[in-house]
């Protein structure tokens, strides 16, 4: 398993930065919530873990793994929710990787596309379509989808957002089975709560890193005043940094 | 009962002509469902009609080079909509101004350079012609060119059937597991350029999108997966050809506007009573389901 190691890692938007020299180490295995206010990049740092965005500066290596390889869930879906497409072709995309332009489904995919989705509690919507579910039904296969891709690193920005408590309940148990598998996971979350009883670490960001380690340690409450009075500067006449932090 | 084959039957027994126009129509017939039908699930109807407009110049540049002959016409055509297309998301991509404007904007360029180009050389009848498309026009070489489109079409949607439809329904999938969406894209462009050429030697630019158009939009009532809403606008379209060239023929009226107003009544006729999304299937009495 693969460790994501951030390198005086600088990213940002227009030559803004939105995260600011950041360096630290996803463990293989670790599962990390990322918490800070609005605007702290927050989504911005998955997205460069991802390698959606290209850093402003510093590095990210996420050793010999592609990033094609990551299990990524964004915050803000691109999905055509009235598309004409089933539940179960949806979920079976997370078998690209496998299957490809060409591939043909085997029995045993097919298999496994059905197992994925009685996971996540629709058993009988295979030929439903997308545009039938409810919100809490769809983020439900968006997560069967993920178990299929069967990735070793999962990043899931905002997963619980809008989505009811026992889909929440559910969905974590998912979370909680891949961290088992000894996955990594990279969680976007904002319930304080829900981030002390299940996550073992925490990543406490406001576009500068304030604390990255056992969640306990993390979210006290001197982080969090301070996270709050963090600038999110956005000022075009400011000067160029050249400040490295190694 | 002669009367009726007279009517319906006798003008393609008969004519040559005839023939060849019902040939093109049904192999445009084809090839447009598929496509047409991508163009409005990637909310891109009116792009089609913008690129339409767009291959304008380049048929009239062939025009102007070697008058009313099929290959010039064709390739021209081929190239300026594909110049378009590719101007347009270039600009969208780096600048400010979105795609559906750039498009806008560069389609109304070129057909007015179309429009003036052909009336620097021809004359109005040409214009006609080339906007409206002539049903005598559909020789030969402009039957094989229409078909050997559409089996390109057909082959191609085959072969990128997969990561077309999944950049069309959720690009950022795509482009997470490493798929190649942007070619994607710009393939998929080729084939509208294609069929719209294709489409213009029997329907004229002004025209050729009507195939592409109302036969998917029409079918988009009717069903509710991809392949078998682009079967259903194959089946209108095949419909619409038939009747068209027959009315073109009775009533003597252009071929293209009568094909592209059957169709339209077809579309017409779905938005009232298709299956699903229709004003009649929204209204239906009979209650709800109990789960």
């Amino acid at each position: 398993m693969p460790a994501i190691t951030l390198t005086d890692l600088t990213l940002g938007y227009e030559r803004h930065p939105a995260v600011h020299h950041l360096s630290g180490i996803f463990q293989p295995g670790s599962m990390t919530a990322v918490v800070g206010p609005n605007g702290s990049g927050k989504s911005t740092l998955v997205k460069g873990i991802v390698g959606i965005l290209r850093p402003l500066g510093g590095r990210i290596e996420r050793q010999n793994m592609k990033k094609h390889e990551i299990a990524y869930l964004p915050q803000q879906l691109e999905i055509d929710r009235s598309f004409p497409i089933t539940v179960l072709d949806t979920v079976i995309l997370g078998l690209w990787r496998q299957i490809g332009i060409f591939g043909g489904m085997k029995r045993e995919l097919w298999a496994k596309a059905e197992e994925a989705l009685r996971t996540v509690g629709l058993s009988g919507f295979e030929m439903r379509a997308i545009s039938d579910l409810s919100g809490g039904q769809f983020r439900r296969v968006m997560f069967a989808r993920m178990l299929l891709q069967d990735s070793p690193v999962v990043v899931l920005d905002e997963p619980f957002t809008s989505i009811d408590s026992q889909t929440t309940i559910d969905l974590l148990k998912m979370i909680k089975r891949w961290h088992a598998e000894k996955r990594t996971i990279i969680a976007v979350l904002h319930d304080f709560n829900q981030v002390r009883d299940h996550f073992p670490e925490t990543l406490l960001i406001a576009r500068e890193l304030i604390g990255w380690g056992p969640t306990a340690e993390i979210l006290c409450d001197e982080n969090l005043t301070l996270s709050r009075t963090m600038s999110a500067a956005w000022d075009d006449e400011a000067e160029i940094c050249a400040e490295e932090r190694v | 009962m002669n009367s009726f084959t007279e009517l319906l039957v006798e003008p393609f027994q008969e004519f040559m002509f005839m023939r060849h126009a019902l040939a093109a129509c049904f192999a445009l017939a084809i090839g447009c469902a598929p496509v047409g039908m991508l163009l409005v699930l990637r909310r891109m109807s009116l792009m089609g009609d913008a690129l339409s407009h767009a291959v304008l110049p380049g048929a009239a540049l062939g025009f102007l080079v070697s008058g009313l002959s099929l290959y010039a016409m064709t390739v021209g055509g081929i190239v300026v909509g594909l110049t378009v297309a590719l101007l347009a998301g270039a600009v969208a991509r780096a600048t400010a101004l979105r795609e559906d404007a750039s498009f806008a904007a560069l389609y109304l360029i070129s057909l007015a350079l179309g429009v003036l180009i052909i009336s620097m050389r021809g004359t109005s009848i040409d214009l006609v012609h080339v906007l409206f498309g002539t049903i005598l026009a559909v020789d030969d070489p402009a039957l094989i060119l229409v078909a050997s489109i559409t089996t390109v079409t057909v082959f191609t949607m085959a072969l990128i059937y997969r990561p077309l439809i999944v950049e069309c329904f959720d690009p950022g999938f795509l482009r997470s597991v490493g798929g190649k969406g942007a070619a994607m894209h710009f393939l998929f462009l080729v084939l509208v350029v294609l069929n719209l050429v294709a489409g213009f030697t029997a329907l004229g630019t002004l025209m050729a999108v009507g195939m592409l158009m109302l036969p998917a939009a029409s079918a988009s009532f009717w069903a509710k997966q991809f392949w078998s809403a682009s079967l259903t606008a194959a089946i209108i379209a095949v419909i619409a050809s038939y009747s068209g060239l027959l009315l073109s023929f009775h009533l003597n009226v252009p071929s293209g506007p009568a094909i592209v107003l059957v169709a339209g009544l077809c579309y017409v006729f779905s938005v009232f009573f298709g299956r699903y999304g229709s004003l009649y299937s929204r209204r239906r009495a009979g209650g709800h389901l109990t789960g």
